[in-house]
């Protein structure tokens, strides 16, 4: 029994390990024949031409530029709404917006997808007088809506764990709440509010289903964000359903598998490792 | 500036912060209510027991949904027999077992970058790994055990969680009375820590139900005769039947649509809420 | 009496065990639950805790250990059924025996050690279970799963820590239903559940009120008969009213670790201690 809850705590190395390796193995190929170099660098992604080409910039871009959409939206407004939680709402607010948060982050991202095809590709198309309505602005609105609960409760978190007194310590030399908030607290949790951020922006580059039913999925360079546009994971969630397993095409999915994974990746750690910090500062 | 100005000034400024932080706590508020009106209110009309007792017609055009609820909730449940067990294990391991190094710094973060590896990732790993190395196929096992995998961070971190909020000197009591461990540990701390990781794992597992991305190459598909038969069979799913029926289906039907995304959410919702008024009723009956 | 013996290759060890058991006899005229600590240290880590604590404590009586806090009384007391096990990185050296069996050696199992000598903690901890629940755990982990055994044993520990009138018709209650006073007298049943030799109590009645903390040293009172009893206390008052045995902790400085200073018998330790840092304490010029 100690034996299989050792084995069971060194599981997630393990997952994590297993994880890696066979995206690096299944990325092998397309390293070797289609080459990182050309992959990162080239704008044509023709997989199903041939010979096939596998430039992944067109999709780089693509997940940048929808995912800048949805920070845009879901910072100010996460961060907004986690300052008014925390700081200007009583206890029965904070528990009405607690069950809200984790209404909206239940919620499926098909069924985000979904409502985003019935209403938000209509509404872009109007307000733009665009041909079509799928484009990276709709996607990313749609991600940045999803996003709000993931950075709320982290600046929220972030903002709890300032110790009371400070807040006491500037309402007794006669600051309003506001200022207090924005001269110590928003201060105090800088840190914890740029992690909440960060990780919002690892949960939109990740996200896959709603930008796959929103953004039309065209793999070319996008001029600016009303254009359609084809992001990592849509590619790999539209193509891999139709490629020969083992080949080329299904190695170089795998290859951009491999490039999402050490962006979020590296896009956790570092969010981690900001609030194992700002957990050690506030630990007396 | 004087005095008084200074301060009216300052509560003007107290006002306008109120009034604009307000407004963007109310406008999640809108989108959330927004988002749950909407779905109940397109999908309403197509709940009946047609609806749910039959199976799909003319590619989901007509019909009902009866297999694609079945699939779901075996794929569910699949999930949560593998995650629980194993989640809850590894949970004690960390508030119980491990020591205070680098190694378990090291479990631990990989746990918090294992809940942001992005799904679309999993159904990569869970292809890979389940479907073609281990030989499970496109099935509901190969989908459950890649669901398992993206659910884990989170069973983990409940129940670790909700085992350091058990006193300490509940489980010495048990010690001092000449109890190991392990019985400590299952007589005594999990009992009292259940709440927290009941919860905590229901919510993972609702997650999971919802998800997509992980299931699109692990064995969901669109459209099965029958309800599977085991564990290697393909499956229906709510999620990716939604899915395929916008982005494959010319024509679909939205009241059918909207109404499995609403039998979709009511499931996440329902097993969600039951969970928290459990929780909040353990805890009046249970307080440290 | 029956001398509980180890099968040693070492025979000096056993002639010991049987040295310290005869000897226990002698001092406590057969009864058991006597311990006896020689020289007895206590290092957390590198940092030394407690040094060259020697004693004995009699079976069948109260024995108090007193002094300010961070004086390792606790720790000491953990020594006695090696609840510092448990703690981790706490290297305990010396010799400490029981009814002269030495209890720090691989020889005794710390599981074994538990079930004769129980523990009530600082702050009432009932188990999130029944009443029953509760008291009939100790016997359960030792294998007792007879209806019938069970229930007599819940009633006569309930008894004996004076609390069956007030729960005799509500076992299936939740412990958490309790009054803290009920709460603390519970885990008393609970510890005397296993039968054991042994009780150590650490500040059995620091989160109580008056009456209930009343209530606690009625029922130590009215134990010793039956069991020996160790009890850390802040309160000197306590320590005066119900112990037979007070031993005196100090440790002076950070530095330098807590030692014994004196023990007695408790009314000559109150009115007329040998060390002059004794009467201070007592006389409440520190800790």
């Amino acid at each position: 029994m100690r034996g299989l809850i050792y084995a069971c705590g060194w599981l997630a190395i393990i997952i994590l390990g297993a994880i890696a390796a066979f995206l690096i193995h299944n990325s092998v190929r397309a390293i070797q024949e289609a080459g990182i170099g050309t992959m990162l660098s080239t704008t044509a992604w023709y997989p199903t031409s041939s010979p096939g080409k596998f430039g992944l910039l067109p999709l780089i871009v693509g997940s940048l530029y929808v995912t800048g959409v949805a920070l845009l939206v879901s910072v100010p407004v996460g961060v907004g709404a986690a300052v008014f939680i925390s700081e200007f709402s009583g206890r029965r607010v904070k528990d009405v917006m607690k069950t809200i948060i984790e209404f909206m982050a239940a919620v499926p991202s098909v069924v985000y997808g979904l409502i985003g095809v019935a209403v938000l590709i209509p509404l872009v198309k109007d307000i733009f007088a665009l041909d079509s309505g799928m484009t990276a602005l709709t996607g990313g609105v749609v991600l940045g809506i999803m996003s709000i609960p993931t950075v709320i409760t982290i600046s929220e978190d972030a903002l709890h764990a300032v110790p009371a007194d400070l807040r006491r310590g500037s309402a007794a030399l006669g600051n309003t709440r506001w200022q207090t908030t924005y001269k110590v607290t928003l201060p105090a949790a800088g840190s914890g509010i740029f992690a909440a951020s960060m990780l919002g922006l690892g949960r939109a580059i990740g996200e896959t289903m709603a930008v796959l039913m929103l953004t039309g999925n065209a793999a070319v360079m996008p001029a600016s964000v009303l254009e359609s546009v084809r992001t990592m994971t849509g590619t790999i969630a539209a193509e891999m359903g139709e490629v020969v397993q083992g080949g080329l095409h299904y190695s170089v999915l795998f290859a951009v598998g491999l490039v999402l994974f050490i962006i979020t990746f590296a896009i956790n750690l570092a969010a981690d490792l900001v609030l194992e910090r700002q957990r050690k500062r506030w630990r007396r | 500036m004087s005095g008084t100005a200074r301060i009216r000034q300052a509560r003007a400024a107290e006002f306008v912060a109120r009034m604009v932080l307000g407004a963007m706590a109310a406008s999640v508020v809108a989108v959330a209510l927004f988002v749950l009106g909407y779905i109940v209110f397109h999908g309403i009309g197509a709940i009946d027991w047609t609806f749910l007792t039959q199976i799909p017609k003319d590619r989901g055009r007509e019909g009902g949904i009866f297999p694609v609820i079945v699939g779901t909730v075996y794929t569910t449940l699949g999930t949560a027999a593998l995650t629980l067990p194993i989640g809850i294990l590894a949970g004690v391991y960390l508030s119980e077992y491990a020591p205070r190094n680098y190694t378990t710094r090291a479990i631990r973060l990989a746990i918090t970058n294992m809940a942001g590896v992005p799904s679309i990732v999993y159904g990569l790993f869970g292809l890979a790994a389940f479907v073609l190395a281990a030989g499970f196929g496109r099935s509901i096992l190969a989908a459950a055990l890649t669901l398992t995998c993206m659910t884990l961070p989170v069973v983990i971190t409940a129940t670790e969680e909700a085992l350091r909020q058990v006193p300490q000197d509940l489980r010495q009591a048990s010690l001092a009375l000449g109890a190991t461990r392990l019985r400590t540990i299952y007589r005594v701390v999990l009992p009292a820590a259940a709440p927290g990781i009941i919860t905590g794992s229901i919510l993972g597992l609702a997650r999971a139900a919802g998800e997509t991305a992980p299931i699109l190459f692990t064995g969901a598909v669109f459209q099965m005769r029958r309800t599977p038969d085991g564990p290697l069979s393909q499956f229906m799913a709510l999620p990716y039947h939604i899915y395929a029926q916008v982005t494959s289906v010319p024509g679909w039907n939205p009241t059918l649509v909207w109404g499995t995304a609403l039998v979709l959410v009511a499931g996440i919702s329902a097993a969600s809420i039951a969970a928290g008024i459990w929780r909040s009723a353990q805890r009046r009956k249970v307080t440290w | 009496m029956v001398i509980p013996m180890q099968l040693s290759a070492d025979g000096g060890a056993v002639i010991t065990a049987v040295r310290d058991a005869e000897y226990t006899a002698e001092v406590t005229g057969g009864a058991i639950g006597s311990f006896s600590l020689t020289d007895v240290s206590v290092a957390y880590g590198r940092d030394r805790v407690i040094e060259g604590v020697t004693m004995d404590v009699p079976a069948h009586a109260v024995t108090a250990l007193i002094g300010p806090s961070g004086c390792g009384k606790s720790t000491l007391l953990r020594c006695l059924n090696r609840m510092n096990d448990e703690l981790g990185n706490v290297h305990v050296g010396g010799r400490i025996t029981l009814d002269g069996q030495d209890i720090m050696g691989k020889a005794m199992d710390p599981v074994e050690l538990r079930m004769r000598v129980g523990q009530v903690f600082q702050r009432p901890n009932p188990f999130p279970m029944s009443i029953f629940d509760n008291v009939a755990y100790g016997p359960r982990t030792q294998g007792i799963r007879s209806r019938t055994e069970l229930s007599d044993l819940v009633e006569a520990t309930l008894r004996s820590s004076a609390l069956w009138d007030e729960v005799k018709n509500s076992l299936k209650k939740h412990a958490f239903e309790l009054s803290g006073g009920q709460q603390q007298r519970l885990c008393i049943a609970r510890a005397l559940a296993t039968r054991p030799e042994v009780i150590l109590m650490d500040e059995p009645a620091s989160a109580l009120d008056p009456i209930s903390t009343q209530q606690i040293e009625d029922t130590i009172a009215a134990l010793k008969s039956s069991v020996t009893i160790v009890i850390v206390t802040h309160n000197m008052q306590q320590a005066a009213r119900i112990s037979d045995k007070t031993a005196f902790m100090l440790r002076e400085s950070l530095e330098a670790p807590a030692f014994l200073v004196e023990m007695g018998d408790t009314k000559r330790m109150f009115t007329n201690p040998e060390d002059t840092r004794t009467e201070s304490y007592i006389t409440g010029r520190f800790g």
